[in-house]
């Protein structure tokens, strides 16, 4: 069959029923789809996508402003992937929404926002448009040494490196590995940026370019394992890197440090509080990593762990995924994902929101402002609530 | 910017009104195998208000409107085959009161089967409604007001008959209060002992009113589930085995079902017996009088009870994901199906035309039927898989569910969620003073003819 735009998956688009099983969690306790949460069309659901770009590859509807702000209104958290009915294609709908905006960025016709992000990627390497030699200020001051041959390669990534509560939470990880005698180095100044987000929203060539930079340099420098601070970058590593030749084991901070505190190498003082956790797409979703920070603060005496109505694999997403903490294409309101989510952090009682992924923090450090509820809820990184209940 | 888009925004503002092509594409259509039909406006109200003062522009302009819920009808009752406004009601999606003791909930027109039963299962677990085995994200509203059923149908009646009351806004914009909250605060009858003017809205299919809040009958949430399974391949006996299962009046829900694929289910009529209990024992006392009425069958080697443990998973979900999975069974992602209400003792007759039908137009078929009421009636479901890149597929199982629903009426069946030219096969069928009666309260009603224009009318 011949279609308008070339897409890889394009022979199975027809498949979805858009029965809606994808815009729920597994107990149907809400939509469970943060575009569709936030914009109430079904077009903006993962149905309603997989209907129009069927409409689109046969050239029913046109390439539009519309089109694209429903195809980049997706957070990517993989709700869909995990809720479809249908066995044999649902791993690919991800890949399909994809393939759309590649085919976009290649036609050049994306929203704005995506625009400038990747003209920021290309000219400076970093969204921030902020320079290169910027990218390791986070660890002034904390000694941490650069790479050369240490067990880990500590491995920040953009937002990290540049955004104020990236830094504050890379600081605080990397400090801590350090401090607990982790053997461990950074790239600083020469990190190159995962490219994760250049991939979900569709510019192929330039995450080829990325991951082609960061292979050759993490096999020069011999790193074989890599701790990554944001769950996005430990999905490039883990997940896409090995289909381009670089095989390195990759490991999330919580993952190190659930193994300290079993080895006990991480001791606690007694830390009364009540905390809720939010689970990261690209930490739990996309790479089935549940347990490790649960295991780190649960471990915490007097910690007192309470799950939100929507967890592990039925988490709701904090909105930034998918690009979407730097486009903003979902934009703000009541019913913004981060603003959701904090409202069901609330409703636990919890007084701290436990985070794994910068740009989580940030998003819902932003949705707690939205709903005026500081003075009851902190956002707080898992290792800042380690170093908080550690015994000193 | 045209008047009426101005107008609407004004109504349900810029996010709750679309007239971009994308929406206008996707709202066109359903996933059945009707044609589609653009729409001229797409909104999405989110209160009783908004949707009255859009039925009332709607009127002033004589604009056609069509109510929807998750469209997953799929007899194309949600397409606007005149063109005009499809109204999204899914974001009003409130539940709005539950009454334990009186066991009622009254929720907002949009508020779907999966939010409810969350709800339920979070706030009274000891309650719980009649979720149908359609997807979740499928309408409370919707579901009466083609009087859908569910799992406690077997026990209580189609859905509709499990309402309580209702808030509707009538086609010229007037909103009235239907049963007990047209007198009171409370939500506990659609009529009686006032006249039961429910009747009125469900079964009407969107054409005399929209649904903006329903109260709905909930029911008791045993602690335990229990399903057995029993096949025979005699489908001659069927009807009986129902009527001595019926007799028992307790059970939770029967459903009969045949398909051709897998292999291991051909040829075979398999009764999924559901039952519940508070009890280990009053769960092993159900299961013994559900094997004792059939214990005739067994000995005669008629029948017998299915290992059900590889598929008990599967057959006590709810709603049950695996029924919109048979859509991709042609790889082709969609289904339609044929429902006729009729009588159980029909079921060899209806059996055998689903098989004849599947070899006729060379189409795949699978068949369940479930038990309304105690045994009264049954929904016996004629479904056809498709692959949508296939339109000679298509549209011969337009063909063989055309022929699936003369066949019911032929047998003095009725269909159920007809689609428009159904409709008017129903309306020829039907009695002369009977289809003058209904078509004069539509007409009542409605009097320009604006709410789901094309449907409940007769053929031209």
């Amino acid at each position: 069959m011949e279609y308008a735009h070339a897409m890889e998956h394009a022979e199975i688009v027809h498949r979805c029923f858009r029965c809606g099983y994808c815009k729920f969690p597994s107990d149907y306790v809400d939509f469970n789809c943060p575009s569709y949460k936030a914009f109430g069309w079904d077009t903006y659901s993962p149905g309603g996508r997989m209907w129009l770009i069927r409409a689109w590859l046969n050239d029913e509807i046109k390439t539009s402003a519309r089109f694209a702000e429903i195809l980049y209104s997706c957070v990517a958290c993989d709700n869909c992937k995990e809720q479809c009915v249908f066995l044999r294609f649902k791993d690919y709908l991800p890949d399909i929404f994809r393939e759309a905006k590649t085919a976009l960025v290649n036609d050049g016709k994306i929203p704005p926002q995506v625009s400038d992000y990747f003209k920021a990627m290309i000219v400076h390497g970093n969204p921030y448009r902020l320079p290169q030699e910027e990218r390791g200020k986070w660890a002034a001051g904390l000694g941490l040494p650069e790479f050369s041959g240490q067990d880990y390669l500590f491995y920040v990534g953009c937002v990290g490196s540049y955004d104020e509560a990236g830094q504050k939470m890379a600081r605080s990880v990397g400090s801590l590995l350090s401090e607990v005698g982790v053997s461990l180095g950074i790239l600083g100044s020469v990190e190159t940026c995962d490219g994760n987000e250049v991939r979900v929203l569709g510019e192929a060539g330039l995450f080829a370019q990325l991951a082609e930079e960061n292979i050759r340099q993490f096999k020069e420098l011999k790193i074989t394992k890599i701790i990554t601070l944001d769950p996005h970058a430990l999905n490039a590593f883990k997940r896409v890197y090995p289909t381009l030749g670089g095989d390195f084991e990759v490991f999330h901070f919580t993952e190190i440090f659930a193994g300290l505190v079993r080895e006990q190498r991480i001791a606690f003082s007694k830390y009364p509080a009540k905390v809720t956790f939010h689970d990261p797409c690209y930490l739990g979703r996309h790479n089935q990593i549940y347990a490790a920070p649960r295991e780190i603060l649960k471990s915490i005496p007097g910690l007192e762990l309470v799950e939100m109505r929507r967890n592990r694999e039925n988490a709701f997403c904090c909105g930034g995924g998918g690009g979407n903490f730097f486009t903003d294409i979902i934009g703000p309101g009541e019913e913004s994902p981060a603003r959701v989510r904090v409202r069901e952090a609330l409703d636990t009682g919890a007084e701290i929101l436990a985070v794994a992924c910068p740009q989580c923090a940030k998003m819902l450090a932003d949705g707690l402002k939205g709903e005026g509820k500081e003075e009851e809820l902190e956002v707080v990184d898992v290792a800042e609530i380690v170093r908080r209940a550690r015994s000193k | 910017m045209s008047d009426i888009l101005q107008s609407l925004v004004e109504i349900v503002g810029e996010r709750g009104v679309s007239n971009r092509p994308e929406e206008l594409w996707f709202y066109s259509r359903d996933p059945g195998v009707l044609a589609p039909h653009l729409p001229d406006y797409v909104v999405a109200p989110k209160t009783t208000e908004q949707v009255q003062r859009v039925v009332q522009l709607a009127n002033r302009e004589g604009i056609p409107i069509v109510p929807m819920g998750n469209g997953m009808a799929l007899t194309g009752l949600v397409i606007p085959l005149k063109g005009g406004i499809v109204m999204d009601m899914k974001r009003m999606n409130k539940i709005l009161e539950v009454n334990e003791k009186a066991r009622y909930a009254v929720v907002e027109g949009g508020t779907s089967q999966g939010v409810l039963k969350a709800y339920l299962q979070d706030h009274h677990p000891r309650l719980r409604h009649s979720l149908p085995d359609a997807p979740p994200t499928t309408t409370i509203a919707a579901n009466v007001a083609l009087h859908g059923q569910g799992r406690l149908t077997q026990q209580y009646g189609f859905n509709s008959d499990m309402v309580t009351g209702l808030e509707v806004v009538l086609p010229t914009g007037d909103v009235c209060r239907i049963g007990s909250p047209s007198i009171g605060p409370y939500w506990f009858s659609k009529g009686p002992t006032l006249p039961d003017l429910s009747g009125l809205f469900l079964g009407w299919l969107g054409t005399t009113g929209i649904l903006t809040k329903v109260g709905l009958k909930l029911y008791p949430n045993k602690k335990l589930r229990e399903v057995e399974l029993f096949v025979t391949d005699r489908v001659e006996l069927v009807p009986e085995i129902l009527y001595r299962l019926t007799h028992l009046e307790m059970l939770e829900d029967i459903n009969v079902w045949f398909q051709p694929v897998p292999l291991v289910f051909k040829d075979n009529f398999h009764i999924t017996i559901y039952f519940t209990g508070d009890t280990e024992e009053e769960i092993e006392f159900k299961r013994k009088m559900v094997w004792d009425a059939l214990q005739e069958f067994i000995d005669s080697k008629d029948g017998g009870f299915m290992a059900v443990e590889p598929m008990k998973e599967m057959l006590l979900e709810m709603p049950q994901r695996g029924i919109a999975a048979f859509a991709d069974v042609p790889k082709g992602g969609g289904f339609e199906y044929s429902g006729p209400i009729t009588l159980i003792e029909h079921f060899p007759q209806y059996a055998a035309k689903v098989v004849e039908l599947a070899a006729k137009y060379w189409v795949l078929y699978a068949s369940s039927a479930r038990i309304i009421s105690g045994g009264h009636s049954m929904m016996f479901s004629i479904s056809f898989a498709f692959n949508r890149v296939d339109p000679d597929m298509m549209a011969r199982v337009k063909a063989a569910l055309d022929e699936a629903t003369a066949f019911a009426l032929e047998m003095g069946g009725i269909p159920w969620k007809p689609n428009f030219m159904e409709q008017q096969m129903t309306l020829e069928k039907m009695d002369p003073n009977t289809r003058n009666l209904l078509l004069m309260i539509k007409k009542q009603l409605d009097p320009r003819g604006i709410m789901n224009p094309g449907n409940w009318e007769p053929a031209r």
